[in-house]
């Protein structure tokens, strides 16, 4: 049986000033082809970490180190830089927050978009034009051949938006990781982006890693979830389990953090977490969410996190359970 | 991006006449220059003759629009020293600075666009430190004193180069680079510094994600960014050098503008030196309206919105 | 998990101790400053003293160099390694007092452009552009050569001439501090408008002006020495290391050290001066260095 993607022990450690930040400490999860795996988690959790990790495009001074990092039965971490960059792009296509920034200013829409196939595939220009139409009419942008000639300033945050999703689309990858895709555009854009996120995942029988904040952008998207707190992952499961019955205190607080449609009743009060995410640098020990957790006992600083399947496709890593 | 232009020529236009204005005033006013003309010795008499002859007994503005309806049509006076007219004095030597400047700002652009790119790319790695040493001697050795030293070391003890002329291309070499290291230090901690922030941006993490490898990200996406404002600060930097060519020239016996400057200072030959100070004052103005017109052609934000 | 982040003034003092720059700039600042406060005490010989019969006599180092000379001396038979102490002290005269002046002029000129706006930016600029477009050292040359060339002359010159990145810098500095919420707390609370350049935004410009000043230093080091090495700067027989350069100009085919040597001490002030300048601003904002 081959592993589309494995993810085992996964770890990035960051320089600063203060000394070692563990952004992303032993996060583990797998992911099958055509599924949809949503990381949820707060702002600096380490999501987006996990994903450059991934792609080996950490910022200079990050270190990662993995038990197991597989994708399609090649060891990503052993790979090197040169077969990073032909899997990059090519099988495994990366999109993320801000499309206002992500282009570069200087040259068309038309040249970064063929310019990616161009890298990794044998393709005449004409060709390499001609896949840029066709994606581009998939993602919903008309008037795509002059699109080609326009320059990033001048297209919206929302139709840029599109256009990274067909530049990650032109070689064909079987892996896309999402990193909060929809955060920096407007509401009503937002929706649209999602959907067709979705029809796009569905067409090409892609794995989608979807990386959000957003408790119901995961609950509309997501087949499996894994929630993450101070860089590592508390609680896995399928996405409506997840939410019809969470089991870690902290996504728990998380979902009642939010109205339920049939369950939150008017006039009653939204649940809040008390106390501040803390910063992961240093030595470490014990469960991070302690401080905040009402079931929070003695022993939970001294024990060494443990996930625990709970039920075939179903962890927890709180020791109180 | 036509009323950009315009706007800018109007400017352009209006400092150089200050320009002019300046140094005429300076030169009148930081001594007698019926004095300085009739020589010393002269008696009173000489001294007045020469000052109603030349129209010093005139008030200054009178003197300025004179010269400046003249210098309109063309006509920049006549030295009266060699009885010459100054626009030719001038075309004869401009062809030697101007080559001189170009020559020099080649040498700084080849030295430091490369230098730049390599120490961004490893930034406090043992490259990054040569390159920052360069630049840091390259700005404490005045230009004169290098110059010398070259033609020290490679014009007498290793004869490679000819030391004074400006007959061949092997003439130039020497004189170029005492000319333009100077520069060196600027462009180069420009294009490092341009090409670190640009590293750091977002879309060259999207180009690294596509899977591009390195020559191209470096030159097609990072470089292309970084050099915009490089281009406008070499364009400045030529006028600097074409300014500060009076030194070289006369270290290496050129003779081109800076030697006439030099040479018609010593003997206070006014209507060449402002004819000089304008010329130079005109390129530079020029120099600098390029380098705004390049910025905004360079970079499609601006090109497309002005 | 306690963490404990270090204070800004350990930090600092961290940095200063550690820069390499910083330090070695220093240093030969030091070095120089030294040669030049002591300089009645260091050299050996009265710099203007001639010796007709001990002229050109080489260096040390060189076979027929004596200790009584360890630069050797120069065409005049004065010693060069007295006259090197005492040139010492002609550069940081000229290169202090010619950036004074700047300052004052560059300074004014570019808090007034920055922090009123508008018609006098607009006036501030054009003055600045002016000033960028003359040839400044064609400029300085013609101007001492007309008025008579001494030291005085050479400060007040300079000084007019290189204020410009005073300006520069200063004006795009308090154009940013002005829109700074203190400022506009001042602004609202009714303060004089002078008080509010003195007191909320002159601090915040502090580190920038320590900066250009040191470039400006060393800016008017390397023009005074051009300007005496064409003549037109400070006269003979005073030990400027400029003049002393043109002075060994026509030995130096044979004697090269009468070239060198001055040369080196111009290189050794203004490369500390310059490290020094850069070390600071390292220190006190690092982007893009640490």
């Amino acid at each position: 049986m081959s592993a589309f993607l494995e993810v085992e022990e996964l770890s990035v450690d960051l320089h600063v000033p203060a000394g070692i930040l563990h952004a992303v400490r032993d996060v583990s999860f797998d992911l099958k082809r055509g599924e949809t795996l949503g990381l949820v988690g707060e702002s600096g959790c380490g999501k987006s970490m996990t994903a450059l990790a991934i792609m080996n495009l950490l910022p200079s001074g990050g270190i990662r180190s993995a038990r197991k990092l597989i994708f399609e039965d090649q060891d990503l971490m052993s790979a090197n830089e040169k077969t990073m960059a032909s899997i990059r792009g090519g099988r495994m296509a990366m999109i993320f927050q801000e499309p206002m920034t992500s282009l570069d200013p200087c040259y068309t829409v038309g040249n970064q978009l063929v310019e990616v196939i161009r890298e990794h595939q044998h393709v005449t220009l004409k060709e390499a034009g001609d896949r840029a139409v066709f994606l581009l009419e998939k993602v919903g942008i008309t008037g795509s051949s002059s699109r080609l000639k326009q320059y990033p300033h001048q297209l919206s945050g929302g139709l840029r938006q599109r256009i990274m999703i067909s530049m990650g689309l032109m070689c064909g990858p079987s892996l896309m990781i999402a990193d909060e895709p929809t955060t920096a555009l407007d509401v009503t854009i937002q929706a649209q982006i999602l959907a067709l996120l979705v029809s796009i995942q569905k067409e090409f029988n892609m794995g989608l890693i979807l990386i959000t904040h957003d408790l119901g952008v995961v609950a509309r998207m997501a087949d499996r979830v894994a929630v993450m707190y101070c860089g590592q992952i508390v609680e896995t499961g399928d996405s409506g389990d997840i939410f019809e019955n969470p089991l870690h205190p902290y996504t728990r607080g998380l979902m009642d953090c939010i109205p339920v449609p049939g369950k939150t009743e008017r006039g009653q009060e939204l649940g809040n977490i008390p106390g501040i995410v803390p910063t992961p640098i240093g030595d470490l020990w014990g469960c991070p969410f302690r401080n905040r957790c009402h079931l929070a006992a003695p022993g939970c600083a001294d024990k060494d996190l443990n996930i625990t399947e709970i039920s075939p496709g179903r962890t927890c890593c709180c020791a109180r359970l | 991006m036509l009323m950009y232009t315009l706007k800018r020529l109007g400017l352009a236009l209006l400092v150089t006449v200050s320009v002019s204005l300046v140094s005429f005033m300076l030169t009148r006013v930081s001594g007698d220059p019926a004095i300085a003309l009739a020589g010393e010795g002269a008696s009173s008499k000489e001294i007045e003759f020469v000052r109603v002859h030349y129209g010093f007994d005139r008030p200054l503005i009178i003197q300025y629009l004179d010269w400046a309806g003249r210098a309109l049509h063309g006509d920049l006076g006549e030295s009266p020293f060699l009885f010459l007219p100054v626009t030719e004095m001038l075309k004869a030597r401009m062809g030697v600075t101007m080559t001189l400047g170009l020559c020099a700002l080649t040498f700084a652009m080849i030295l430091s666009i490369p230098l730049g790119v390599l120490a961004s790319v490893r930034p406090n790695s043992w490259i990054d430190r040569i390159a920052l040493t360069i630049s840091v001697m390259g700005q404490a050795m005045p230009a004169f004193w290098f110059g010398l030293i070259m033609i020290i070391v490679f014009g007498v003890y290793l004869r490679w180069l000819p030391i004074s002329g400006s007959d061949t291309w092997a003439h130039f070499v020497m004189p170029s680079i005492a000319l333009g290291y100077y520069a060196t230090p600027a462009i180069m901690r420009l294009v490092r510094s341009g090409m670190l922030e640009v590293l750091a941006s977002d879309h060259i993490r999207t180009a690294r994600a596509k899977g591009l490898r390195w020559p191209k990200i470096l030159f097609k996406h990072a470089l292309r960014n970084a050099i915009i404002p490089v281009v406008s600060v070499a364009a400045v930097q030529l006028g600097f050098m074409l300014g500060g060519s009076i030194v070289i020239e006369s270290v290496f016996a050129f003779n081109g503008l800076g030697s006439l400057a030099w040479v018609s200072i010593a003997r206070s030959d006014l209507p060449v030196i402002q004819a000089i100070v304008l010329l130079l004052a005109t390129i530079f103005v020029f120099l600098t309206f390029i380098s705004d017109l390049l910025n905004a052609f360079l970079d499609p934000r601006i090109r497309s919105s002005t | 998990m306690e963490v404990v982040f270090p204070t800004p003034g350990r930090i600092m003092r961290r940095r200063m101790l550690t820069h390499k720059s910083f330090l070695g700039g220093g240093a030969m600042l030091l070095l120089v400053f030294v040669l030049a406060f002591f300089a009645p005490a260091i050299a050996p010989h009265n710099p203007f003293h001639q010796d007709l019969t001990n002229r050109i006599i080489p260096p040390v180092w060189n076979e027929s160099g004596t200790w009584d000379h360890p630069l050797g001396t120069d065409n005049m038979g004065r010693d060069y390694f007295s006259r090197v102490v005492y040139g010492s002290r002609i550069s940081l005269l000229i290169g202090f007092c010619s950036m004074m002046i700047a300052a004052v002029i560059g300074i004014s000129l570019g808090v007034v452009g920055g922090y009123f706006g508008g018609r006098t930016d607009m006036v501030v600029t054009y003055i600045i552009t002016v000033r960028l477009s003359m040839p400044a050292v064609l400029v300085a040359i013609a101007v001492v050569a007309l008025i008579g060339a001494s030291t005085q002359i050479v400060i007040l010159v300079l000084g007019c001439l290189i204020w410009d990145r005073f300006a520069v810098i200063l004006r795009a500095t308090t154009q940013q501090v002005r829109v700074m919420d203190y400022v506009q707390a001042a602004q609202a609370a009714g303060c004089s408008i002078l008080w509010i350049i003195i007191r909320e935004i002159m601090p915040n410009l502090f580190n920038n002006i320590v900066i250009v000043a040191t470039l400006a230093i060393s800016r008017a080091i390397i023009l005074e020495a051009a300007l005496s090495f064409l003549g037109m700067g400070v006269q003979p027989p005073t030990p400027s290391w400029g003049l002393m350069i043109s002075e060994g100009k026509e030995f130096m085919f044979f004697n090269p050290y009468l070239v060198t040597i001055p040369g080196v001490a111009l290189f050794i002030l203004v490369l500390g001066m310059n490290l020094f300048g850069d070390g600071l601003r390292d220190i006190t904002a690092p982007e893009g260095r640490l």
